[in-house]
């Protein structure tokens, strides 16, 4: 067991680095960016944790990790326990320490924050979680009651999964219908393998087909089956469904070759492998010269994948400036790192082609920002005249998803707000008695670990519901 | 699941399979359309349900070898099961009994496609005229299908070798300067160029027209916007909104180009398979 350090020693500590693959190699390959820690940079980084009562991390994390409690067995040396305790509130550990925005949620709470250090919180989930992978451990097993009772999820992402792991542990019999070939939403189809290895996403999931869970892979809820059938089939229905309608500019020129949104430029990529073509088949195309248009993760995600599928210059266009970027720290950094471009306070007006509708390039127009919107954050203006071109082959369009209509569509009684998203309570309970929703499909496109908490809270409720029956 | 249960070659290029998928066939309608995945390095590929049966729990599928995936297909044999098979995708053609004559037109392998629609216009009681054309007498498919679907039946070839020799569009017209009243609307399915010109044909004699839009896909379920083709000056996406539009409201010079997004890459990928194949032949 490692030493406990005197309060005064943990403060004056920094936080352990986290080696990464250098950029100039990690350009031509789709591997994992950073390497996690070791057994010893995880005791360094755990042994600076004041283990405050309460711990103030712990408000600032959406699925209740036991934050002080698994650091304090990282440095009892007890990873197992640390994992034990991880897994009693997040069901996947391995993702959320890779991909939450940190610095926003427990680590933005976490009282080190004070003095600009926070724990390194993430790193260490993702720490406990790769151990239990690498040694196959396993802490899944089937619920000793069985109530009888049979539930289903519609949609494999987060938030699906989040709740159908805790049903099943508490009896239920779930069943999740996932309309893609492969478990896991945005985790598989969206965030690249050099970010999320989907080897750790598919452990995840295996995870919870041992718990009894059954998935329905290639089924469309709303054309397969309708969300009616479900509930005449089902005690109740958990809808999770994510907000998977990519959004476009509505600028001229945007259906030419080569302009893709996001989602697809992603999906060809991470789900279908394109970047393994032709041993896989689905192909890609990004040329010479990428941009692509947002500040969010999705954006980082896109121009990162267009660098490394072999992109000399690939460039990210953004309305407002680098402080407003809404995607995390640490992927605005490996970007940087990467020799991603930013042309920050620039708006696309136009996409530009040639005779055989190729894009060769986009038409932008410098912004300036103004006052602030109802979002706080600065609202941005054109200035006039100051359009200019840059030249591309590839356009790449990440400005957001919106609800997908073909769920909603085949619910009878199931309320939507003007938006196409389900109008859910807190405990993700939507209008309909036997319906409960949750994770994007409810708050608009938003984190991996919001949804993990909707699909939490929505098992607690409908456990609570199904109870009193 | 999704095993081949029968396998049928109708011509060099066109094959026929009947697939194994319960859930599917139960919801099947016409106009509506499947993706499947061969293998687990495959590509996701659309074709139409040309058929279905909810009781035997099959879906048919009529497709023409064109690059390595319907390569890929082709090769699989009775008995082995695709990676992936999902569907009914798509909005199902709006048939209804219109209380008149009804104009069916099939292109090639489109043919396949709107034998469901025209099956089901007739079993509503509409007084169904169809037109079947390909390039040449080899081509032509489900003539029998399609007769039996049909109160009329016309076949052109473009070169003379069966039925009427030239275009459906030249059928469509005549038909159309003769009863364009009774017609009460038009359905056409084939490659692009023929679905414009279907829609020429229409719009000269100021007829609504049906066309099914085969643009590129990936997920097929409104996730992407890869399939996205302009239909009256708005974007939509084929899978979701479609695939059946309003012909006269598209733009079917850009769905066209956008058609030939990936020709450098599919051309690389199908001449390694073709390779693949004869290496396999060669040794077994
Ligand atoms: C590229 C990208 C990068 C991101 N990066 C981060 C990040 O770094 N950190 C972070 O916290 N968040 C990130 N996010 C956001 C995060 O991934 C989402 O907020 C989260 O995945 C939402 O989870 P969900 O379960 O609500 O929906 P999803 O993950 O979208 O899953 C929904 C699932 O439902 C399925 N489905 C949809 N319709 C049907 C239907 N009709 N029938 C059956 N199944 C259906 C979908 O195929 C999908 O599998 C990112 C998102 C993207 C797109
Ligand atoms: C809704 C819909 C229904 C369809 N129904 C049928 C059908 O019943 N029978 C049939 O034979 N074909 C049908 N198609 C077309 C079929 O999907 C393509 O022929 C097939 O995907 C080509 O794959 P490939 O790898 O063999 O050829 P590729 O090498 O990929 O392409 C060869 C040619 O097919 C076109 N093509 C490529 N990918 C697609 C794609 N995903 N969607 C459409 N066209 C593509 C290309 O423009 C190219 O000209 C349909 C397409 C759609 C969108
Ligand atoms: S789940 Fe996310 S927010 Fe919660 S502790 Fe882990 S990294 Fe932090
Ligand atoms: S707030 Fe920070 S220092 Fe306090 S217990 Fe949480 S992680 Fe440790
Ligand atoms: S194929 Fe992806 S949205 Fe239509």
């Amino acid at each position: 067991m490692a030493e406990k350090l005197k309060p005064a020693e943990r403060l004056k500590k920094d936080r352990v680095p986290m080696r990464a693959q250098e950029p100039e190699e990690r350009i031509n390959n789709f591997l994992e960016v950073p390497f996690g820690y070791s057994l010893q940079e995880a005791i360094e980084e755990a042994q600076r944790c004041l283990q405050c009562k309460p711990p103030y991390c712990v408000a600032g994390c959406p699925a209740d990790v036991r934050i002080p409690e698994f650091i304090e067995k990282i440095i009892e040396e007890d990873i197992k326990g640390a994992f034990l305790e991880i897994k009693k509130t997040n069901a996947l550990p391995a993702v959320c320490g890779r991909v939450c925005p940190q610095e926003e949620q427990c680590e933005g709470a976490c009282i080190m924050n004070k003095k600009g250090k926070p724990i390194a919180i993430g790193r260490l989930e993702r720490y406990v979680a790769d151990w239990a992978r690498e040694l196959n451990y396993s802490d899944a097993k089937k619920a000793s009651v069985r109530l009888n009772k049979k539930v289903a999820i519609v949609g494999s992402g987060p938030a699906g999964l989040a709740c159908a792991s805790d049903l099943a542990k508490l009896g239920y019999d779930v069943t999740i219908y996932e309309a893609l070939h492969k478990a896991g939403g945005v985790l598989v189809y969206g965030i690249p393998e050099f970010r999320l290895p989907k080897a750790i996403v598919d452990y995840e999931v295996d995870q919870i087909k041992e718990l009894g869970v059954e998935i329905n892979l290639n089924y469309v809820i709303g054309l397969t089956k309708s969300v009616d059938e479900l509930i005449q089939e089902y005690d109740a229905v958990f809808l999770a469904n994510g907000a998977g309608a990519p959004s476009f500019l509505n600028i001229p020129g945007e259906n030419l070759n080569g302009v893709y949104s996001a989602s697809e430029f992603l999906t060809r990529s991470n789900l279908m492998k394109a970047y393994e073509f032709p041993n896989y088949a689905t192909p890609i195309r990004v040329g010479e010269r990428a941009v692509v248009v947002g500040g969010g993760n999705v954006a980082m995600d896109a121009v990162r994948t267009a660098k490394r599928l072999g992109a000399k210059e690939a460039i990210i266009v953004y309305r407002r400036s680098r402080k407003e970027m809404p995607a995390r720290a640490e992927e605005i950094e490996h970007a940087e790192e990467e020799g991603i471009k930013f042309e920050l306070l620039t708006n696309p007006v136009k996409v530009l082609g040639d005779e055989y509708g190729n894009v060769v390039g986009i038409e932008c127009v410098r912004m300036e920002l103004g006052e602030p919107d109802e979002s706080g954050r600065r609202r941005p203006k054109e200035i006039k005249g100051s359009n200019f071109v840059i030249d591309a082959d590839t356009v790449i369009v990440a400005i957001g998803q919106s609800a997908n209509p073909i769920v909603a569509r085949s619910a009878t009684g199931v309320e939507t707000n003007k938006w196409g998203y389900f109008v859910a309570d807190e405990n993700g309970k939507t209008t309909h008695p036997k319906v409960w929703a949750g994770g994007d499909i409810v708050t608009g496109a938003a984190t991996v670990i919001l949804a993990v908490g909707a699909g939490k809270k929505a098992a607690k409720s409908i456990h609570e519901t199904l109870s009193r029956q | 699941m999704y095993k081949i249960l029968k396998k049928q070659k109708w011509s060099d290029t066109i094959y026929s399979n009947w697939i194994e998928a319960p859930f599917v066939a139960k919801a099947a309608q016409p106009g509506q359309f499947i993706i499947l995945i061969t293998n687990q390095k495959g590509e996701r590929i659309p074709l139409t349900i040309a058929d279905s049966n909810a009781k035997e729990g099959w879906v048919q599928i009529v497709y023409q070898v064109v690059g390595a995936s319907t390569l890929e297909l082709s090769v699989m044999n009775e008995g082995d099961s695709l990676y992936a098979f999902v569907g009914p995708l798509g909005i199902p053609s709006e048939v209804e009994n219109f209380g008149g004559k009804v104009l069916i037109i099939g292109g090639g392998i489109g043919i396949a496609p709107i034998h469901p629609i025209a099956k089901k216009l007739k079993e509503l009681g509409n007084y169904v005229v169809s037109i079947i054309g390909a390039r040449t007498k080899d081509l032509i498919i489900m003539e029998d299908k399609m007769r039996e679907a049909s109160n009329e039946l016309h076949i052109a070839t473009d070169d003379g070798t069966y039925g009427q020799k030239g275009f459906v569009t030249n059928i469509m017209d005549d038909i159309l300067k003769k009863e364009s009243e009774a017609i009460k609307d038009i359905w056409a399915i084939g490659p692009p160029i023929m679905m414009k010109m279907c829609t020429r044909v229409a719009n000269e004699h100021n007829k609504q027209i049906w066309v099914s839009l085969n643009s590129i896909m990936v997920d097929g379920t409104g996730m992407c916007g890869a399939c996205r083709v302009s239909v009256g000056g708005k974007t939509k996406f084929a899978c979701v909104d479609g695939p059946e539009f309003r012909g006269n409201l598209v733009n079917f010079d850009e769905m066209m180009l956008r058609q030939k997004q990936y020709c450098d890459q599919e051309r690389e990928a199908l001449m390694l398979l073709e390779e693949k194949i004869r290496r396999q032949a060669s040794n077994g």
